[in-house]
Parts: C-alpha cells; sequence; structure tokens
C-alpha cells in the first residue's frame, strides 16, 4: 500500500519519469519506510530491555560454567543496550564478579553486533530471514569467539589490577510501573531517532542515486561472485564505519540488489557493528594490545568464514 | 550533599555533569558536584554503565542522562 502510495505521487502527481524518477520514488519510499521500521523496533527492543539492565546480567553470569557462560552471555547481548563508553567499565565490573574472561568477551562481541538499531534496519530492508540469518550468526560468532578466547588464558593481559568481590552477587530488581517503562523506552527512542535519523537519509540518498543510474552489473563486477577477495575487503572496509551503521546498511541493500553478494553484504555489516575501532582505542586503556588484536584477528575471521559460507551455498 | 558524577570522560557524562549542576541552582542550597572519572572508584560503586549518578555515596541512576526534573527528583528525595 505504501508502495503504491510513493508511485502515485512521483509518477502521477510530480509526474516523474527515468532515472531522476526512479532515484526519487526509491528515496521517498525508503527513508519513510525504515524510519517507521526503526521507530517501532527501537521502542519495542527498549521496552523490553525495561526488565533488563547490566547489573542484573552480571549478577546471572556468576559462576555459569564455561561454554554455557558463553551462550547465556551471547543471548543477553542481544537485549542489552551497549554504548562503547560504557566498555570499560562493563568488563571491568565482570571481570570484578570473576565472570570468565571469554564469557566477558561473548558479551563484549554480542552487545554491539546485535543492537537495536542494527536489527531494526536489517529487518526492514531485507526482510525477516535475512535478520533471523545475522543474528543466528552473530551469536555462533560471539559464543565461539569469546569461547576461544576463554581458552587462550589470556587474563595476564588485563592492565589494571581489579579486586575481585567476595561472595555472591545479588539479583537486582528492577521495579518499575508500566507508565515509567513506556516513558522510558519513549525517551529512549526520540533520543536514539534524533541521531540516526539524517544518516538514514544520507545513506538512502546515495542508495537512491546508485539505484536509479548505476546500472545493475556494475557492482556485480566489483564485488560480486567473481572477486574472490571481495568479503575480505568488505570486512576491512566495515571496521572504521561502527557510528555510522544507520547510514552504511541502506547502502548495503542497494548494492546487493545491484548484484553483491549476499555472504558478503553479511559480513560488511557484521564488520561493521561487531569490530569497532574507537571501542579498540577505548579498551587499550586496560588491555593489552595483544589481547584486542586477538580479539579482532577472532571475530574478523569468523564474519569472514560467515561471508564465505552464504556466497558459497546461495 | 556532596554529588558524584560517574564516568570516564564520554559526551553523556558531560551532559549529566551540566543536568546535575542546573538541578541544583534550581533547588538552591550549598552541594558540591564534582566528576569523578577514576576507573577504581567507578568500580567500587559498582556501576556498570556510565555516567551514574551518586549522592552522598549512593548510587542513584546509571547508564543515562536524566532530565532537569528527573534529577531534582532524586536530589528532592533525600
Amino acid at each position: 500500500m505504501w508502495k503504491e502510495s510513493v508511485d502515485y505521487l512521483t509518477y502521477e502527481l510530480l509526474g516523474l519519469t527515468g532515472h531522476l524518477g526512479e532515484a526519487i520514488n526509491f528515496f521517498i519510499y525508503d527513508t519513510i519506510k525504515i524510519w517507521f521500521l526503526l521507530v517501532t523496533i527501537i521502542f519495542v527492543v527498549s521496552y523490553l530491555r525495561t526488565h533488563f539492565n547490566t547489573e542484573y546480567v552480571r549478577a546471572h553470569l556468576q559462576g555459569k560454567s564455561q561454554l554455557y557462560g558463553n551462550v547465556l552471555a551471547s543471548l543477553f547481548g542481544i537485549v542489552t543496550p551497549f554504548c562503547s563508553c560504557s566498555a570499560i567499565p562493563l568488563f571491568l565490573g565482570f571481570i570484578q564478579a570473576r565472570i570468565p574472561l571469554g564469557v566477558t568477551f561473548s558479551f563484549l562481541i554480542s552487545s554491539p553486533m546485535n543492537n537495536e538499531i542494527a536489527i531494526a534496519l536489517l529487518f526492514g530492508l531485507f526482510g525477516w530471514k535475512v535478520t533471523a540469518i545475522y543474528i543466528g550468526f552473530g551469536l555462533l560468532v560471539s559464543i565461539l569467539g569469546g569461547y576461544f578466547i576463554g581458552r587462550m588464558n589470556m587474563e595476564k593481559y588485563i592492565l589494571m589490577d581489579v579486586k575481585q568481590m567476595e561472595g555472591e552477587l545479588e539479583e537486582v530488581q528492577i521495579s518499575l510501573t508500566q507508565k515509567e517503562r513506556l516513558k522510558e523506552a519513549y525517551d529512549y527512542t526520540v533520543d536514539i531517532f534524533k541521531k540516526i535519523y539524517i544518516y538514514v537519509l544520507i545513506g538512502v540518498g546515495i542508495g537512491a542515486v546508485i539505484h536509479g543510474y548505476i546500472p545493475a552489473d556494475f557492482i556485480a563486477s566489483y564485488a560480486g561472485a567473481d572477486n574472490p577477495f571481495a568479503v575480505i575487503i568488505a570486512v576491512i572496509m566495515g571496521i572504521p564505519m561502527y557510528s555510522n551503521a544507520a547510514g552504511v546498511m541502506p547502502l548495503v541493500e542497494v548494492l546487493t540488489s545491484k548484484g553483491m553478494l549476499l555472504g558478503t553484504a553479511l559480513s560488511f555489516m557484521m564488520a561493521v557493528t561487531a569490530l569497532s575501532l574507537p571501542e579498540a582505542m577505548i579498551l587499550k586503556r586496560i588491555l593489552h594490545v595483544k589481547l584486542i588484536a586477538m580479539f579482532f584477528a577472532i571475530v574478523g575471521v569468523g564474519i569472514i568464514a560467515i561471508g564465505y559460507m552464504f556466497n558459497f551455498i546461495l | 550533599m556532596k554529588i558524584e558524577i560517574l564516568g570516564t570522560g564520554c559526551a553523556k557524562c558531560k551532559t549529566l555533569e551540566e543536568v546535575a549542576k542546573q538541578a541544583i541552582a534550581k533547588i538552591g542550597g550549598f552541594h558540591s558536584v564534582t566528576k569523578v572519572d577514576d576507573l577504581q572508584k567507578i568500580m567500587d560503586y559498582g556501576v556498570m554503565n556510565t555516567p551514574g549518578l551518586v549522592v552522598d555515596g549512593v548510587v542513584k541512576s546509571s547508564g543515562k542522562v536524566l532530565s532537569i526534573d528527573e534529577t531534582i527528583a532524586i536530589l528532592q528525595d533525600l
């Protein structure tokens, strides 16, 4: 229905045709659709989130066995918010509660990768199947990545002396009224939307130009099946783009429709969200470069493997 | 009251510090606002999501930038 309205507006009312018409049609259609989905999904996720917080997660992860802890930490990563400026206190807080390093890393990989903005955009742009695949493989990377980091005994690379706390943590119960939860979710949604709407606009704008003017096989010849390094290049390009996930994803959609393989696109998006340069710089204050490099290497290899696997299967 | 803002120097922490100062200006009286960026101290308070708001040694909020009204409500609740 929305598609028809936009078609009517651009082709009938404005009387646009050709490349320009197509580009403008795409721009209006995509921008509004993505904004709508972002607001809806962020609201739902932030409402669910008022039931969990990091303190709650920490109390839950305490004293769990290795692999089970990795799985649980990765799952918690989906529902908890993540801000790279909180990465250090979060990391130290986990270590303080005697949560193993590997489990902490599972959380640290999963939380930014499965964030609500990425999920909302994926769902809006690629549909639920690709979203499910993204989350599923994202969990796999964070579970296995955390597990391997845990097996390497790298505790000595934590540069700060953390006093471990005695005893068990109490589970923090969050008591909020329904109204307070809704208000918090609303505030959060407005806050996030204000921050990212412009990136969506720019991303879709560039996408619209590609959509309208660049021929379909142009991108396929660079990032399509013929280029065996496409996935690796995509991952390397994705690392510095964290803050602009909202603008990058609409672009990826267009690139996919112009012949970029889905596996390459998935790897790229995972690299954008899971590996962030600013986060690495922040973590450098408390972690040895070797540990950070290992973290990037393991996650990077995992993401690249997923990309190739997908390109091969699909 | 002794008000502390916990944070390692991100934009949100600075905003909360401003909010706290404005809230104090509104309620009046003599109160101190300090920014705490020592990680060990932040850990001692058990806060994992910065910014955190601590009033007289008690953690009142963590992980979000409060509005001025919310901050006033927290401060006057004591």
